[in-house]
């Protein structure tokens, strides 16, 4: 049985059909061919699935599609206008925030989550504490801390 | 994860309704135990019936001497609330602790009690506190309300509207996380309350529980010295891969006792 669903996501309204068990990552990658958001683990662990539904950050891999009707969605392809980079892009890239990538769009969804939260003044014991939800199997931590400190600060200034 | 018809009720009514007499139909909350379940496949429905839309069971008020906080109320808003924060800030605590941010900002009381995982942190904070579940049928004391593993008094369709909080002279909540999953391998509430002290004790048997001898040392003393007269059983505690059951009771001993430290640090401010 399929509903259909319709959300803004990256700022473009869409509709898609899906069943009750869609989930938000399967919308985004799967109808939506939104590639960048990542599926790591699957069991809500690892973050990389990291969305902002309604301005919260979210793991889109537990999240039902079905659920986000009339929702707001923003995905690590909508963080900047096409062609630039958002400022916490750009700190991890400065930053070298980096190894594989493959975490990296939820890292970023998620350091953008934190700020809102926490304010752009990020001490490296908040980070570390606050990027809890979010797994870097390079084990590249340090520099995404850094990253992340920047990226903040950086998020003012604009 | 098998498929399944999705409802997203605009009213309680329409919800109980929904739900009423069909043992394959569940509640979803904030989804952030029941997705997973079902993913897994430790569970199966065929249907879901979606909280979601239903503003009237969100949000956090002072009602008297009591917090009252909407079961569809996420974990991050109570972590956040100034309200909690006046009031019971160990709660606050409690909730700012559970999973990580991402999941704080959608899993909610509501559900987390109606799951009664034995490792999740708000039964301790509802036991600890002497709370009341209010469902849309009726009103039941946190002593009665956790049964077991996974197990509950609610009824089959009953759904949590809200739970109430006493607020306490004193309390103070702190758990020893597996490191892996961050669940409470062992995690005590403790609370000095108008009604005497109360100790409730999460991740370490197979439902939240209180524990007596803490209760009545603390009771006469209210210091973390107070429990070095007793001794924590392992008896009836769970032994897994991350910890036997003796390992458990020495760990409910010495969080008991920083969770008291704790209470006494947020009364003295």
């Amino acid at each position: 049985m399929t509903t259909k669903v319709s959300l803004t996501v990256n700022g473009q309204r869409v509709s898609a059909e899906v069943e009750g068990r869609t989930l938000l990552v399967q919308l985004l990658r799967e109808h939506l061919r939104l590639t960048g958001t990542h599926v790591g683990c699957d069991t809500s662990q690892c973050g990389c699935c990291t969305v902002h539904l309604n301005g919260k950050g979210v793991k889109s891999c537990t999240v039902l599609a079905a659920s986000c009707e009339g929702a707001t969605v923003t995905t690590i392809e909508g963080l900047a206008p096409e062609g630039k980079l958002h400022p916490m892009q750009e700190a991890f890239r400065e930053h070298h925030g980096l190894q594989c990538g493959f975490c990296t769009p939820g890292m970023i969804m998620s350091a953008v989550d934190m700020v809102k939260r926490k304010g752009n003044d990020l001490d490296e014991r908040t980070i570390r504490r606050q990027l809890e939800g979010n797994l870097c199997r390079c084990t590249g931590y340090h520099n995404i801390v850094k990253a992340i400190q920047a990226g903040a600060a950086a998020m003012k200034r604009t | 994860m098998y498929d399944f018809s999705y409802h997203k009720p605009a009213s309680l009514d329409e919800a109980a309704a929904m739900v009423s007499g069909r043992d394959d139909f569940k509640l979803l909350a904030g989804g952030m135990s029941l997705i997973p379940a079902l993913k897994l496949r430790l569970a199966r429905y065929s249907g879901l019936v979606d909280l979601g839309a239903l503003d009237g069971l969100k949000g956090i008020r002072r009602q008297g001497e009591a917090v009252v906080i909407g079961a569809m109320t996420p974990h991050a808003e109570v972590a956040a609330s100034a309200e909690v924060e006046r009031a019971i800030p160990a709660l606050a605590a409690l909730a700012g602790g559970i999973g990580d941010p991402l999941v704080r900002n959608c899993g909610t009381i509501g559900g987390s009690i109606a799951n009664a995982d034995p490792a999740a942190d708000y039964p301790a904070g509802v036991v600890g506190l002497g709370a009341t579940v209010v469902t849309h049928r009726r009103e039941i004391a946190a002593d009665d309300f956790f049964l077991g593993l996974f197990e509950t008094a609610l009824e089959p369709g009953e759904i949590i509207t809200a739970v109430r909080f006493p607020i306490p002279e004193a309390a103070g909540y702190c758990k020893f996380p597996q490191p892996a999953s961050r669940f409470a391998l062992a995690g005590v509430f403790v609370a000095k309350t108008a009604g005497g002290v109360r100790v409730a004790v999460t991740g370490a048997g197979p439902s939240v529980f209180r524990l007596a001898d803490a209760e009545a040392a603390l009771g006469k003393n209210f210091d973390a010295a107070a429990l070095d007269t007793i001794t924590v059983r392992a008896d009836g505690l769970n032994s897994d891969m991350h910890a036997s059951a003796e390992y458990r009771a020495s760990c409910v001993g010495v969080i008991a006792r920083r969770a008291v430290i704790q209470a006494r640090k947020v009364r003295a401010r």
